[in-house]
């Protein structure tokens, strides 16, 4: 059974609680009878193919490429390499000079005979058909003066180096105190080094693009979280004004943040587009989103933690060693959670970068925490056995008052509640400390449990929305629904705030021409798209109520507005009632429009003023087979702490998402870097596995009744990635309590505990 | 892809002349493995002659008291036909362990037996891979090779054969009915039909060029209880990193017979025929098992990466051979 509870309804205006029941998806029909476009599914009159051909190599130059066979095949259209793409700008250094540059910096396909990674595009073929372009691509001859690459991170720790930042621009390194000195004095330390693996993201869309030029104005049909970001790389690039360019993506199969950038689906489409003068639909296959669409980097994480004897934290540090590409820099920020998860006097994190020479790693679903709590969450773990405390007291007791790093009161922080809240759920005390000593039948059973902190980000975000003369409320944003839900919360945002039934309100997304957000991603969609759209109908309704009272032709003329009211369809001021369409059509025959923003968070007093971050805890119960290592999940349970949930039903989809890619983490999913070719080995979804429904147990979500006035005005927090974060340490901490086996490098296969479990007598 | 050409069979004779008449010709039965591969271009054959809809998709008592399965029988129907798993459990198990169930929707038991390796450098056209191009070497030799044999291969080649089913008929005896383009007909043991490796890792059946799988014919149903057990990465859609087919015949608390067929660990069903061996006549002891196991696994050479499945496939063998005696 899954018992979801959402908080009241408390903002102040309107109160019909549209917001945080658990409505079906609004475009859940449309996705189920393939009524949803997808961006591979659009056509065009005149739609050409294209395939792409990538480098059989990982590092080197070409030396010849011969196309004249590819070129004369039936249907062939174009077959374009680096010596006739149209001319892009260099790809730059490695790091750009600030962060939102990532995004937006150029990024050109085909412009060099240097290969920089496996698998990374040397031709594109355009036909008329799929089916003509990739046999054509089959028939290109390349020849490559290969070079020697670097290809693994533990063989080359000797080449780390500090980045600047990490990603989302946090600092590289962070001290408090002197943990040295206080772990060398700490009566009970840890000092554990976990390795957590190359991971893909795998959304089920592949990444796709339809280019189509009208004169010199280009529109991007494709599959993307953030269409700004689209919309400025894809003109950089191109090396067009962004006003030229219109991105559309209203349907998303998924992203996990493989989809914030332009890759070379896109960059390609337009540029064949462009030399034809047709429209050109290209995607990736799913073999090549494994180089050429992000990836999270491998890692090496040492953490140490230094104790008194009653478990009170005297030091805490996380270092991290990741993969990053030599071309292309990105440092996921692993340890910066850590910075402000516990209490301790010294604090040390630290972010350290070894070049490889791959593709550039990406924003993948919780970056920071899904890698960093994997391994840190395994070492509290590791530190309460030590300690013989119970996990659940020794993060009780290093609860902090204020937040560790900054010094500035929580926002809301009710982690002590969701860890307790979970043990009653899920019978914790039932838990056996002593590890590899609960058996049934033949299978060793084991509880976990961990933490859950994930930042609240807060994007800067415009919404727009119209009234019209028959009280039919559009709302637009160039925010996107990546699966996720966003245009049933978005609906029931603006359906509470105009008291209105959800059928009066259309949402609609993913077009670059509506106003600007920040897209999907980091979690910040629903609080940023959301509050703008909050402000945009508060907007909204001072405007009708204006004209309501001063228009000539209006019911409610000199009405006292200080008591206005928005509910079931009618606007009360004072005693007086009006039906909101009918006022709308006696006021204003065509209808009404409004904006609202909100800034991006770090920009806000309140961001500065407190942490803001969501919480949960995580508890995993499972099952390992004596005779096989065969690990199976039996029960997870998930309490959250996360401010207003918007909408119950798609909250817990977004949290047992999170949970499923918990369990993916920590038995399962890894991408093998050939350290002799630099290919990523096991690219397809045979061999990269993902939970699929069998791995995934019985799930329970419970959100806790909170409301963040902090955040934002809507309440609510950041929700989505929470799911991911510490749910793979709970699995490994009932890994280590079924077994005794504590294994430090994920994914945890069977063939890692599997010479450690006893040989039971049959 | 290459493009190709493609005929529909109009019966099993026309079919294997059709294939035989050109070096470049394939069968096709439900191309859930051969239209991946050609995707890839790891396959490119220029001609395709589809056998999916020829009539050879039904289950049929033989003479002897077993099953002739026809080669165009779906995995999912041969799991569910109620002859199979009341008197071949064992096959069912297996064939449900197998994929997914679209693909078992779709895939024919003969494409099942004849379906390659899963080597993902074999899957990787960029990649040195003797199976894929003759003399090119064996990148997973020395590189990843978690999920390869234990057992009978060579410096040539290490991969495994990846079918569940294959591995029940095996410990069944089946037999495998061709025809021939002239017409004739064999039946080849099953244990017979792949190949070893060797220095050709590319020719993995004794079948020649034209000749198609008709049928497989399963013998009465031997004494002893059957079991297939697959240990595999997550809990379904994976191949297996071991697996083992048992079938145990007690009396009293003695073993009068085994037959014990091992997945996942060579580039064929393989046979534990000097298990089997001892544990005839031995005791149902959790001792005997172990020697089995030990005796099943004793030329067995790990690469690196797949040495854990020397211990696994010993300690899924004993337990799968004790559940089959339980189950007695
Ligand atoms: C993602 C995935 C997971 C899978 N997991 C498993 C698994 O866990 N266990 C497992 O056992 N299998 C698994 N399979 C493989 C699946 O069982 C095979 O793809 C299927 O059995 C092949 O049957 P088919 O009829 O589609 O063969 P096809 O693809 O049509 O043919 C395969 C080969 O057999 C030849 N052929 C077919 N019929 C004949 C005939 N009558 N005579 C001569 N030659 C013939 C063809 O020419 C071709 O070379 C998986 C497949 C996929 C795609
Ligand atoms: S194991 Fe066999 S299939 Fe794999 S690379 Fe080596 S030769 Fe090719």
């Amino acid at each position: 059974m899954t018992e979801t509870k959402t908080s009241e309804n408390r903002p102040s205006e309107t109160r019909n609680g549209i917001i945080g029941r658990p409505i079906d998806r609004i475009d859940g029909p449309l996705k189920v009878t393939g009524g949803a476009t997808y961006a591979y599914e659009n056509a065009l009159e005149g739609t050409a193919f294209g395939y792409i051909l990538g480098a059989a190599v990982a590092k080197g130059r070409i030396a010849e490429i011969d196309t004249a066979e590819a070129e004369r095949a039936p249907a062939v259209l174009l077959v374009m390499t680096h010596r006739n793409a149209p001319a892009q700008p260099d790809f730059g250094p490695a790091v750009t000079p600030t962060v939102p540059e990532v995004f937006t910096r150029a990024r050109p396909a085909l412009n060099s005979e240097r290969v920089r990674y496996y698998d990374e595009p040397v031709a594109l073929v355009v036909a008329e058909t799929f089916e003509a372009a990739r046999a054509a691509a089959g028939l290109i001859r390349v020849r490559y003066d290969e070079e020697p690459g670097v290809y693994d991170l533990s063989g080359h720790m000797a080449d780390a180096y500090a980045p600047k930042r990490t990603n989302a621009g946090f600092e590289t390194d962070s001290v408090i105190g002197d943990f040295e000195s206080a772990f060398a004095a700490a009566p009970v330390k840890i000092d554990a080094t976990y390795r957590t693996p190359f991971e893909h993201h795998n959304p089920m869309e592949p990444h796709a693009t339809l280019a189509a030029w009208s004169g010199n104005e280009l529109t991007i049909h494709t599959s993307a979280q953030t269409l700004a970001n689209f919309r400025a790389g894809v003109a950089s690039t191109l090396r067009i004004p962004p006003e030229r360019v219109r991105i559309v993506s209203p349907f998303i199969g998924g992203g996990f943040g493989s989809k914030l950038i332009a890759h070379a689906d896109t960059i390609l489409a337009a540029l064949a587009a462009q030399v034809l003068q047709r429209p050109v639909k290209i995607a990736l296959t799913r073999q090549q989103m494994f180089a050429n669409a992000g990836h999270r980097a491998e890692m090496i994480q040492q953490v140490r933690l230094g104790a008194a004897t009653d478990g009170r934290l005297t030091g805490i540090a996380h270092d991290v060693w990741a993969a990053t590409s030599s071309f292309e820099e990105y440092c996921e920020q692993t340890a910066v959670f850590a910075r402000s998860l516990y209490a301790a006097p010294n604090h040390a994190t630290r972010h350290r970068l070894v070049p490889l020479d791959i593709n550039r790693g990406e924003w993948m679903r919780s970056p920071g925490e899904a890698p960093g709590m994997l391994a840190f969450e395994c070492a509290m773990d590791e530190l309460a056995e030590r300690l013989g405390l119970d996990p659940i007291e020794l993060r009780i007791r290093n609860e902090p008052a204020q937040d560790p790093e900054r010094g500035v009161p929580f926002s809301t922080r009710n982690l002590v509640t969701c860890m307790e809240e979970g043990a009653r759920r899920f019978g914790w005390q039932r838990r056996n400390p002593t590890p590899g000593s609960t058996r049934e039948g033949r299978k060793l059973i084991g509880y976990g449990m961990a933490a859950a902190i994930r930042p609240n980000y807060i994007g800067a975000a415009t919404a727009r929305v119209a009234i019209d003369r028959d009280g039919r409320v559009t709302a637009r944003l160039d925010m996107t629904d990546i699966g996720t839900g966003s245009y049933t919360i978005l609906t029931q945002i603006a359906a509470e705030s105009l008291g209105l039934p959800i059928s009066s309100v259309k949402v609609e997304l993913g077009d670059s021409r509506f106003p600007r957000t920040a897209g999907s991603g980091g979690s910040w969609g629903a609080a940023s798209a959301g509050s703008a759209l909050h402000n945009a109908c508060n907007a909204l309704k001072e405007r009708i109520l204006e004209a309501a009272q001063s228009s000539e032709a209006s019911p409610l003329r000199g009405a006292n507005a200080t008591e206005a009211s928005f509910a079931d369809s009618e606007v009360r001021i004072g005693q007086r009632s009006a039906s909101l369409a009918d006022l709308i059509r006696r006021i204003a025959p065509d209808g009404f429009e409004a904006e609202g923003s909100v800034a991006a968070g770090a920009v806000t007093q309140s961001y500065k003023a407190y942490s803001q971050h969501s919480y949960g805890a995580h508890f995993a119960e499972i099952a390992v087979d004596c005779d096989t290592g065969e690990i199976r999940m039996r029960r997870m349970l998930a309490v959250m702490g996360a401010g207003r949930i918007l909408n119950a039903k798609t909250a817990r989809s977004q949290i047992i998402g999170g949970m499923t890619w918990g369990i993916g983490a920590a038995l399962m999913e890894q991408t093998v870097l050939d350290p002799r070719y630099g290919h990523f080995v096991n690219h397809d979804l045979a061999e990269y596995h993902v939970p699929i429904n069998g791995d995934v147990p019985e799930m329970e979500v419970v959100f806790l009744e909170e409301h963040d006035d902090k955040a934002n005005p809507l309440g609510a927090k950041g929700l989505g990635e929470l799911g991911v974060c510490g749910a793979g340490a709970a699995v490994a901490n009932a890994i280590y309590n079924a077994t005794g086996v504590r294994v430090r490098e994920f994914p945890i296969t069977l063939d890692k505990v599997l010479p450690a479990l006893p040989v039971i007598a049959i | 892809m290459q493009s190709f050409t493609y005929e529909r069979a109009a019966s099993a004779e026309q079919a294997a002349a059709a294939v035989a008449a050109r070096p470049d010709a394939k069968f096709i039965s439900g191309g859930t493995n051969l239209l991946d591969l050609m995707k890839l271009e790891i396959e490119r054959p220029a001609h395709l002659v589809d056998i999916s809809r020829l009539p050879l998709d039904r289950i049929e008592e033989t003479a002897a008291g077993g099953l002739r399965v026809g080669a165009q029988v779906r995995n999912s129907d041969l799991a569910a036909d109620p002859r199979v798993r009341s008197r071949y459990p064992m096959l069912t198990q297996a064939l449900l362990a197998g994929a997914s169930a679209q693909i078992r929707n779709k895939a024919s038991t003969s494409g099942n037996l004849l379906q390659r390796t899963r080597c993902p450098y074999f899957y990787d056209r960029n990649m040195p891979c003797n199976k894929r191009e003759q003399g090119s070497g064996c990148a997973a030799l020395q590189g990843f090779n978690r999920m390869h044999a234990i057992l009978g291969a060579s410096e040539a080649c290490i991969a495994v054969h990846p079918s569940d089913m294959a591995v029940a008929m095996s410990g069944l005896d089946a037999r495998i009915e061709t025809i021939s383009p002239g017409g004739e007909t064999r039946a080849i043991p099953i244990g017979d039909f792949h190949r070893l490796p060797e220095a050709t890792p590319h020719v993995e059946t004794v079948l020649g060029h034209g000749e198609m799988i008709a049928a497989v014919t399963l013998p009465p149903p031997p004494p002893g209880r059957q079991v297939y057990r697959k240990v595999r990465d997550r809990a379904s859609y994976a191949f297996a990193l071991v697996s083992v087919a048992a079938i145990v015949e007690k009396s009293g608390d003695r073993i009068r017979s085994a037959r014990i067929a091992m997945g996942g660990v060579a580039a064929k069903p393989w046979r534990a025929t000097e298990a089997e061996r001892m544990l005839a006549g031995a005791a149902a002891s959790d001792g005997a098992f172990t020697d089995a196991a030990e005796a099943a696994l004793a030329g067995a050479i790990g690469h690196g990466g797949n040495d854990f499945k020397i211990p696994l496939a010993k300690r899924t063998m004993r337990h799968t051979l004790a559940a089959a005696v339980e189950s007695a």
